[in-house]
């Protein structure tokens, strides 16, 4: 691992282990608020300044990323988990069951999204937690996100079923399940790796705006999108420009994830 | 001589230095819409891009002046009310000319009145002017005077023709709203670009003339720009684009109030106050338990004692809100009723009220006399970060005499569908903007048989007594001719409001607007049109802008 890299790993573990014990790290609790210290600037009480309600900002970038790191992850592994086994399954045997695979998967790229999320939050109690509102919202992201990816891999999958490496395989006797599981799925590993950190801001963004449906994360409890969101007051940004602080720890992660995950060499 | 020469030089010298300056004539005048209006037809207009189209076109007979609150002639010279409020009639304005030149007339109104009030017609303002079963009929009286009878008294009527645009009857009624239709207002719409702008040009024969007699208005034209966002508006007001903004932001408003190329103006608590209700529907998809809660006046009251609404003022909007006793906010002079107090925030007082229906603080929990925490959702509407952050507040606020809230952030229709059909929530936030002065124009309100009736809709008799006696109050100042008498009787309806809190109001946001320093004659008013209600008075303060604008 080059330093680039150990350092990278050194970061993203440090944020997981924040994210983990959040009480421990965080100065405040993320819903405490400081009424008279509503919007105020940076200071040593406040490293990260408040929010409009005088929220503690560096506690509230803290639990959001317990929230965002952990389950937006695990949203996008489920998504691209499907994607793995419809994409590789279609492109890996064609046919029939390429095309109706491809066919569902284009029935939910075709879906009404807006009114499909409606129709959740409709059956939906009004009087969930946050947490399982939360939990509700990315398990709907994990489950119908996959179709994009699919289509890739499937593509993927389909140039590799008559190559030579699978045809040798065949010929050897190899049957069809260990074909797909030891030679298709680990050749498809770079495309799976890009879909999965492709699909993890996606998701985080997406939630951010699944707010405006009465999904997503509920107040007060705090979330990467919800935090994001703020972001699209430009004056206020303008003014208070460490309101900024959410999206570098957001870009850090993002580049931490790429530098860990990508085939390239780092010194 | 000497002496009287020094006071022609001072009277010469005060002309050229402290007069006011002639006004400039020409320019357009840009603002922003939130929406495309639904109709240009001036009957159907019932959202507020088409109301603004209508107000800018549209002739009425009588004119709210927005700065003294008073009902003004407009197309008609003179009304009066007649056979104890059951009666109205207009004497109408001779040598009035549609936009086409044609001829304005009593048959005109005759006509357009008569299509409001037609029973098969569906126009939203003739709502207000249905008192109860039986026909409004009009009629014309001599060449210039058209009288209207309604089936009863009718008090405050006349204020609603400040909302009703007359259309010429030479015009055919299925082309109502398309260009070239002619009007009687200082504008005429010339283009529409759907999702884009509308522009509207002078009428060349609009009544009205300035002080020396050439016709109105000064500006030539107007642009509303479409245009959704609000913080793109403010963008667009900054580098001038457009030259106001009617509804500022208190962060908007902050920020512009720190200076530039234009005056913000901070008018004080508007007529819309923010308000918090609890579903008291027996038809609601809640459990029983919570009905009883909700139905307590002293759960209710409690409730009230418990939220901080200074903080909401103070924390939500920067101060640029006022703690609301009651829904009439004291920007309506004269229906306001100093008498009902203000509610303080007092959580010790809110646990002794809740205490008295049953409900007792264990393990910092609230919970009720069999048990259930009182633990309720507060539903509003997704994008307005003032409302969700007043919930973020009264979530706080509750927390601390031990009641769990949930908000619900939905989009505006579904939350309409729960409010109004489904009756599926707990409790509800929103704002309440009242765009009519009169306590009538409350009727839909208060009634407890009206549908919007928020806490208990279409009830087919008065669930309580006090609901009865509001609807008896209602009633019986909406008959009432003499205002003194009537004022008397919708003061009673506020203190019942604020005795059993059927809706807890929260603050009454301020009108906060901004205009461009070049505009003149700007008299900012809390009655919407905020900024334009004088449009064909205002005008460029130099030519060389007003040339720019043409």
């Amino acid at each position: 691992m080059t330093s680039v890299r150990r350092a990278a790993a050194i970061l993203l573990a440090s944020i997981y282990v924040v994210c983990l014990f959040p009480g421990w790290v965080a100065p405040f609790d993320y819903a405490h608020q400081f009424r008279d210290l509503v919007a105020a600037p940076p200071s040593a009480r406040h490293p990260l300044g408040t929010d409009a309600l005088g929220r503690d900002s560096l506690s509230r970038l803290i639990y959001a990323s317990r929230v965002s790191l952990l389950l937006a992850p695990a949203a996008a592994l489920l998504a691209t988990a499907i994607a793995a086994l419809l994409g590789g399954v279609a492109g890996y045997c064609g046919g029939g069951v390429e095309t109706v695979a491809m066919k569902a998967t284009d029935l939910v790229l075709s879906l009404p999204w807006l009114f499909v999320l409606l129709i959740a939050r409709a059956w939906m109690p009004l009087s969930m937690l946050p947490w399982q509102t939360i939990g509700i919202t990315f398990i709907l992201l994990g489950s119908f996100g996959w179709a994009g990816a699919a289509r890739v891999i499937c593509a993927a999958a389909a140039s590799l079923r008559s190559s030579d490496m699978l045809l040798h395989a065949k010929a050897c006797g190899c049957p069809r399940w260990r074909l797909f599981a030891m030679h298709v799925l680990p050749n498809l590993r770079s495309i799976l790796l890009a879909q999965f950190l492709i699909l993890i801001p996606v998701f985080i963004l997406t939630e951010g705006n699944l707010g405006v449906l009465g999904l997503g994360v509920g107040e007060p409890l705090p979330s990467w999108g919800n935090l994001l969101r703020e972001l699209m007051n430009l004056p206020a940004v303008a003014e208070r420009p460490w309101m900024l602080a959410p999206l570098a720890v957001f870009a850090m992660v993002t580049g931490c994830f790429y530098l860990l995950t990508s085939p390239g060499d780092y010194a | 001589m000497k002496p009287f020469g020094c006071l022609l030089y001072f009277v010469a010298f005060w002309n050229l230095a402290g007069a006011p300056p002639a006004p400039v004539w020409g320019g357009e005048l840009r603002f922003c819409v939130r929406a495309d209006p639904k109709t240009l037809d001036p009957l159907q207009s019932a959202d507020q891009p088409g109301e603004t189209v209508r107000y800018l076109t549209g002739g009425v007979l009588l004119r709210l002046n927005r700065a003294t609150q008073t009902l003004e002639p407009e197309l008609a010279e003179s009304w009066r009310t007649e056979a104890g409020g059951r009666a109205l009639e207009f004497r109408i304005r001779k040598d009035v000319k549609f936009s086409d030149g044609s001829a304005f007339t009593a048959a005109d109104v005759v006509y357009t009145l008569k299509a409001l009030f037609d029973p098969a017609s569906t126009f939203p303002a003739a709502d207000g002017f249905r008192r109860g079963p039986g026909a409004i009929v009009v009629e014309q009286r001599g060449p210039d005077v058209v009288r209207i009878a309604f089936p009863n008294a009718a008090a405050g009527a006349e204020r609603l023709f400040d909302e009703v645009a007359m259309v010429s009857k030479r015009w055919p009624a299925d082309r109502r709203g398309a260009i070239g239709m002619p009007v009687l207002g200082p504008y005429r719409v010339v283009e529409y670009r759907p999702g884009d702008y509308i522009r509207l040009a002078r009428n060349p024969n609009f009544w009205r003339t300035d002080a020396t007699g050439r016709r109105l208005p000064y500006i030539d034209s107007l642009r509303l720009i479409v245009q959704q966002n609000r913080s793109l508006e403010v963008r667009r007001f900054t580098k001038g684009e457009i030259d106001l903004v009617d509804t500022l932001d208190p962060e908007d408003y902050a920020r512009l109030a720190r200076g530039g190329a234009w005056r913000a103006h901070n008018l004080g608590p508007g007529l819309g106050a923010e308000q918090l209700w609890f579903n008291q529907t027996p038809a609601g998809r809640i459990p029983d338990y919570k009905k009883a809660w909700f139905s307590s006046r002293e759960f209710r009251n409690g409730m009230s004692a418990a939220l901080n609404r200074a903080d909401i003022a103070r924390v939500v909007y920067g101060g640029w809100a006022a703690p609301a006793p009651g829904a009439v906010s004291p920007a309506n002079s004269f229906w306001f009723n100093s008498r009902v107090p203000a509610p303080a925030y007092a959580p010790q007082q809110a646990l002794a009220d809740l205490a008295r229906a049953g409900f007792r603080s264990t393990g910092g929990a609230l919970r009720d006399s069999g048990g259930h925490a009182v633990e309720f959702s507060i539903i509003t509407n997704s994008g307005n970060q003032m409302r969700e952050r007043t919930a973020a507040l009264i979530q706080d606020d509750l927390a601390k005499i031990g009641v769990r809230v949930t908000i619900v952030a939905l989009d505006f229709p579904s939350l309409l569908e729960r409010v109004t059909h489904t009756f599926d929530y707990d409790a509800c936030l929103l704002g309440f903007s009242s765009v009519d002065l009169d306590p009538s124009g409350q009727m839909n309100l208060w009634l407890s048989s009206a549908n919007a009736h928020a806490w208990n809709p279409e009830q087919k008799a008065p669930a309580t007594e006090w609901e009865a006696e509001i609807d008896r109050l209602m009633e019986r100042q909406a008959a009432e001719p003499v205002p003194a008498k009537r004022k008397a009787a919708f003061d009673r309806v506020q203190e019942i409001a604020a005795r059993e809190s059927p809706m807890l109001f929260l603050v009454y946001r301020n009108t906060l607007c901004a205009v461009s320093s070049e505009l003149r004659n700007v008299s900012p008013a809390v009655v919407g049109p905020s900024l334009i209600w004088n449009v064909e008075r205002l005008y460029f303060e130099s030519a060389r802008r007003a040339e720019a604008r043409r």
